[in-house]
C-alpha cells in the first residue's frame, strides 16, 4: 500500500492494556487488532515490541504460524468458506467455485476494490448446517450454489 | 448479585431460585440460540417473537428463553415450548403469530408447524417422542435446552454448582480423585486416558500446578465442545473448580478457538458471573481456596489440541509440539505440573461428583464409561448432536437416531476421530461405539466426530482432502510428518487426477507406516490413518481410479462423465433449465441430451433429477 496506514494508537494502546502488555497474550493482542483493521498492519508492530516486550521474530513467528492473523490488508468482508470434513461431504468445493467465479479472484485473494476476501477455513462448528460460510461473524448455513451468490449480492448491494 | 460467603449462602441462594421455578405459572418459550440455528436465523424469529408478545400484552404470562444447542440442528432455528414440550422446527418469522395464538396462549400445537418424522410421514408435536431424542441419553447436554448460558441463576437452579459445594466442603482431594477414577470417566477429547490417573499424577508433582480446558476443538466435523461452551458454560466451570480443588491449582485456563466467538463470550460471562458470586477467586465459600480461571484464544491451529503444543501456545509462542520425555502433567504450562482435559471431560466431572462413581460407571461398556456426544453429520437425514451410552451401535445412531441416508441413497462408510482417524464400513455397522472398538477396526473416537458417506463420496478423494488438512497444519518441525505427507498427498492427487500408477498403493502404505512410526507428536502419528483405512476397506476404488482411470462416485472430475439415462429421463426438463452451461437440451418430454463439450461436471443436474436419471460413467 503506498499510503502509509494511520493508527489509532488510543485504541492500539487500550487493547494492549486490555491484557495488561502480557507477552502470553500476544496472539489475542494480534487478533484484537485484527479487529479493527481486518489485519495486523505492519505500523502496529514496533508498538507491540516495545509494549510486550517481545523481540519481533517472535511477533512474526507468531502472525505467521496462527490462521487468524493476517499480515497483509483483508477486504471489508471477509469470506470463508468451511471446507471442514461435514461441510466437504455435502459440497463446500461447489460453494467455493462459485465464490471464486463470482467475485473473480482466487482463494487467499482480496476483490481490487477490498470489499471482499476469500479464505477457506477449516471447520466453524456449525457442521449440521452445511455446507456453511461465514461473512465476517455471521454465518450462513444450508447453503447452494444460488444461494450464496444471494448472499453476497446482499453485501454488495449494502455496499453500494 | 452479592458475592457468597459460606456453603449456607450458596443453598439458600439455590433453594429460593428452585422455588422461584416451581411456583412460575409462565409458560417457557425456551428457543435455540446455538450457532447451528443462528446459521439459519435465530434472530429474526426471535425478534418476531417478542414483538407478537409485546402486541398481545402478555409479557407476564410468558418467558422467552435463549438457549444453547439443543442438538437437532438440522431442524432449526428450533423452538420448544413448555411445560407441554411442544417442539417446532425450521421456524420462519411467518409462522410466530400463530405459534403465540394457539401455542403460547392456549398450550394446543399447530398442526402445520409440527416436525414430521421422515420415516412414518406422521406429525409429532412433542419433544420427547421424536425419535432423534428419544432414543437419546442426554446426560451432560440435556440441560442445554432448559437454561439461558448467560444466566448463572438458571444454571444453580437446576443444581447447578451442588457438586462443586460437595467436592469443597465434604471431601478432600483425594476422596474427589478417588471417585473419579472409580467412575472410570477417559478423556473425551479423543486419548481416551483415565483422567483420575491423570489428576493424581499431576497431584503428585511439585510446584506451581496449573489446569486447562482444551476448547480447541479442532477436528473438522466436531461441534459437541462448541455447544456445551455455548449452551452450558457453566457445567465445564463447575468441573474445573471440582479438578482444581482435588489437584491443588489456582489457575486454570480455557483454551478456546476464535472461531467460536459465541462460545467465547458466553464463558467470558460465566466467568464474570461465577467472580462476582464468589464461586471463582480468593478465600472461595469461606474456604481459604483460591482459584480463577482465564480464557486464551487460539489461533486457528489444529495441531494445538496436542498437549505440549497447546501450552507453547498458550505461552504465547507458536504452537509447536515437543517430544514427550516428559509429561505435561510433570512439566507443561511454565514448566510447571499440568493437567489438560477437554470440555466434554470437565462437564462430566459434576455429575460423578453429585451421582457417585458406581452410579456413572453402571452406564456403558466395560472400559469405556458414561455417555459420549458425537456429532452427526455428513450425509445422514437427521444431522446434530447425539448424546448416547458408550457401546450404542454405528446402526442405533446412524440410522434409528440419524434417521438414515438422505434421498434413498445407499450409505458407504461413517469416518470418525477426525483427520487422525478412519472411515468406517458397512460391515462394521452393528459395532458397539467405544474406545477400544473403534481402534480395532483401525478408526479412534477422537472428540466424537461421526461423518456419515454415501455413495456419492469418493473414498479416495477423501483420503486426499484429509492429508491436504493435514499438510496445512503440519507444523513442520520433524521430516516425517512435514515430507512424509506432502509425499502422500502428491500420490493421492496424481490418483484422483487419473495418473496414478500401478504399485501407488503399495508406496502408500509403506510411506504411512514410516510416518506413523517416525513422527514427533500425535498428528503425524495418526495423519496416514485415513489413508490406511480408505486402502484397507475401499481398495477397489483406489484400484478403479488408477486402473480403470474411473472415479466410481463420481467426484474426481478428470476421471467421470455425466450421461442422460434416455431409459429414464422423462424430459421434465429441470435438469436443462438449472445448467449453468446450457449443456442439456431436449424437447419436453422427450430423452435430452448432455452437450460433454459444454459440461463443466459441476454436478447441479445429478443433484437436482428427480428419477435418476442423470448418470456417471
Amino acid at each position: 500500500m503506498e499510503n502509509r496506514l494511520e493508527i489509532d494508537r488510543e485504541k492500539i494502546d487500550s487493547i494492549i492494556r486490555t491484557y495488561d502488555a502480557n507477552p502470553e497474550a500476544l496472539l489475542m493482542t494480534m487478533q484484537d487488532i485484527s479487529d479493527i483493521y481486518n489485519y495486523v498492519p505492519p505500523e502496529v508492530i514496533p508498538i507491540l515490541i516495545e509494549k510486550l516486550g517481545v523481540k519481533e521474530s517472535l511477533v512474526y513467528s507468531v502472525a505467521t504460524f496462527y490462521k487468524t492473523i493476517s499480515l497483509e490488508p483483508r477486504g471489508k468482508h471477509v469470506v470463508s468458506v468451511c471446507t471442514g470434513t461435514a461441510c466437504h461431504v455435502r459440497g463446500a468445493e461447489k460453494i467455493m467455485d462459485a465464490l471464486k467465479e463470482k467475485l473473480d479472484i482466487e482463494e487467499g485473494q482480496s476483490t481490487d476494490d477490498l470489499l471482499f476476501t476469500l479464505e477457506a477455513v477449516r471447520c466453524v462448528g456449525c457442521c449440521a448446517s452445511g455446507p456453511v460460510i461465514t461473512v465476517n461473524k455471521e454465518t450462513h448455513g444450508g447453503l447452494d450454489r444460488s444461494g450464496v451468490l444471494k448472499i453476497i449480492d446482499g453485501y454488495e448491494q449494502n455496499a453500494s | 448479585m452479592a458475592k457468597l460467603e459460606n456453603r449456607q449462602a450458596l443453598e439458600k441462594l439455590r433453594s429460593s431460585l428452585q422455588n422461584r421455578l416451581q411456583d412460575s405459572k409462565k409458560r417457557l418459550i425456551s428457543l435455540c440460540a446455538g450457532s447451528g440455528c443462528g446459521a439459519y436465523g435465530t434472530t429474526k424469529v426471535h425478534e418476531a417473537l417478542l414483538k407478537e408478545i409485546a402486541r398481545q400484552k402478555i409479557e407476564n404470562e410468558v418467558e422467552v428463553k435463549l438457549t444453547g444447542c439443543h442438538g437437532f440442528c438440522e431442524k432449526g432455528p428450533i423452538m420448544v415450548i413448555h411445560p407441554e414440550g411442544i417442539f417446532y422446527p425450521q421456524l420462519k418469522e411467518a409462522h410466530i403469530n400463530e405459534i403465540v395464538e394457539k401455542t403460547v396462549k392456549g398450550g394446543q400445537p399447530v398442526s402445520a408447524l409440527a416436525f414430521k418424522d421422515p420415516a412414518t410421514k406422521k406429525k409429532i408435536f412433542h419433544e420427547s417422542d421424536i425419535p432423534f431424542y428419544k432414543l437419546q441419553q442426554r446426560l451432560i447436554f440435556g440441560n442445554n435446552g432448559i437454561i439461558d448460558p448467560t444466566s448463572i441463576e438458571d444454571y444453580i437452579a437446576v443444581g447447578g454448582y451442588s457438586a462443586f459445594e460437595k467436592a469443597l466442603c465434604d471431601m478432600t482431594p483425594e476422596t474427589i480423585i478417588d471417585e473419579v477414577k472409580k467412575s472410570g470417566l477417559r478423556g473425551r477429547g479423543g486419548g481416551g486416558f483415565p483422567t483420575g490417573v491423570k489428576w493424581e499424577t499431576c497431584r503428585r508433582h511439585k510446584g506451581e500446578r496449573y489446569l486447562i480446558c482444551n476448547a480447541d476443538e479442532g477436528d473438522p466435523g466436531a461441534y459437541m465442545d462448541r455447544s456445551l461452551l455455548e449452551g452450558n458454560p457453566h457445567s465445564v466451570l463447575e468441573g474445573m473448580i471440582i479438578g482444581a480443588i482435588a489437584i491443588g491449582t489456582r489457575e486454570g485456563y480455557v483454551y478456546v478457538r476464535h472461531e467460536y466467538p459465541l462460545a467465547v463470550k458466553n464463558l467470558g460471562l460465566a466467568l464474570d458471573s461465577a467472580r462476582r458470586m464468589g464461586l471463582l477467586g480468593k478465600d472461595i465459600l469461606g474456604s481459604g481456596f483460591d482459584f480463577d480461571i482465564h480464557i486464551s484464544r487460539g489461533g486457528g491451529a489444529f495441531v494445538c489440541g496436542e498437549s505440549t503444543a497447546l501450552m507453547a501456545s498458550l505461552e504465547g509462542n507458536p504452537g509447536r509440539p515437543r517430544a514427550k520425555y516428559i509429561h505435561t502433567v510433570e512439566k507443561g504450562f511454565r514448566q510447571g505440573p499440568s493437567n489438560l482435559n477437554n470440555v466434554e471431560t470437565w462437564a462430566n466431572v459434576p455429575y460423578i461428583i453429585n451421582k457417585g462413581a458406581d452410579w456413572f460407571a453402571s452406564i456403558g461398556t466395560e472400559r469405556s464409561k458414561g455417555t459420549k456426544i458425537f456429532s452427526l453429520v455428513g450425509k445422514v437425514v437427521n444431522t446434530g448432536l447425539v448424546e448416547v451410552p458408550m457401546g450404542t451401535t454405528l446402526r442405533t445412531i446412524i440410522y434409528d437416531i440419524g434417521g438414515g441416508i438422505p434421498k434413498k441413497k445407499k450409505f458407504k462408510a461413517v469416518q470418525t476421530g477426525g483427520p487422525s482417524g478412519g472411515c468406517i464400513p458397512e460391515q462394521f455397522l452393528d459395532l458397539g461405539v467405544d474406545f477400544d472398538q473403534l481402534t480395532k477396526v483401525g478408526s479412534m473416537m477422537g472428540s466424537g466426530g461421526m461423518i456419515v458417506m454415501d455413495q456419492d463420496t469418493c473414498m479416495v478423494d477423501l483420503a486426499r482432502y484429509f492429508l491436504d488438512f493435514l499438510k496445512e497444519e503440519s507444523c513442520g518441525q520433524c521430516n516425517p510428518c512435514r515430507e512424509g505427507i506432502d509425499r502422500m498427498l502428491e500420490i493421492l492427487t496424481d490418483i484422483c487426477q487419473g495418473e496414478g500408477k500401478e504399485r501407488d498403493i503399495e508406496l502408500l502404505e509403506e510411506l504411512g507406516a514410516m510416518i506413523q512410526k517416525a513422527s514427533l507428536c500425535g498428528l503425524g502419528t495418526s495423519a496416514a490413518n485415513p489413508v490406511l483405512t480408505t486402502i484397507l476397506y475401499f481398495r477397489d476404488e483406489y484400484e478403479a481410479h488408477i486402473n480403470e482411470k474411473k472415479c466410481p462416485a463420481g467426484v474426481c472430475k478428470n476421471l467421470f462423465h455425466y450421461e442422460v439415462d434416455e431409459e429414464v429421463c422423462n424430459g421434465c426438463r429441470l435438469c436443462s433449465l438449472k445448467c449453468p452451461e446450457e449443456a442439456i437440451t431436449g424437447e419436453k418430454k422427450k430423452p435430452h441430451l448432455l452437450d460433454q463439450d459444454k459440461c463443466i461436471k459441476c454436478g447441479i443436474c445429478y443433484d437436482v433429477c428427480k428419477f435418476d436419471a442423470i448418470a456417471i460413467k
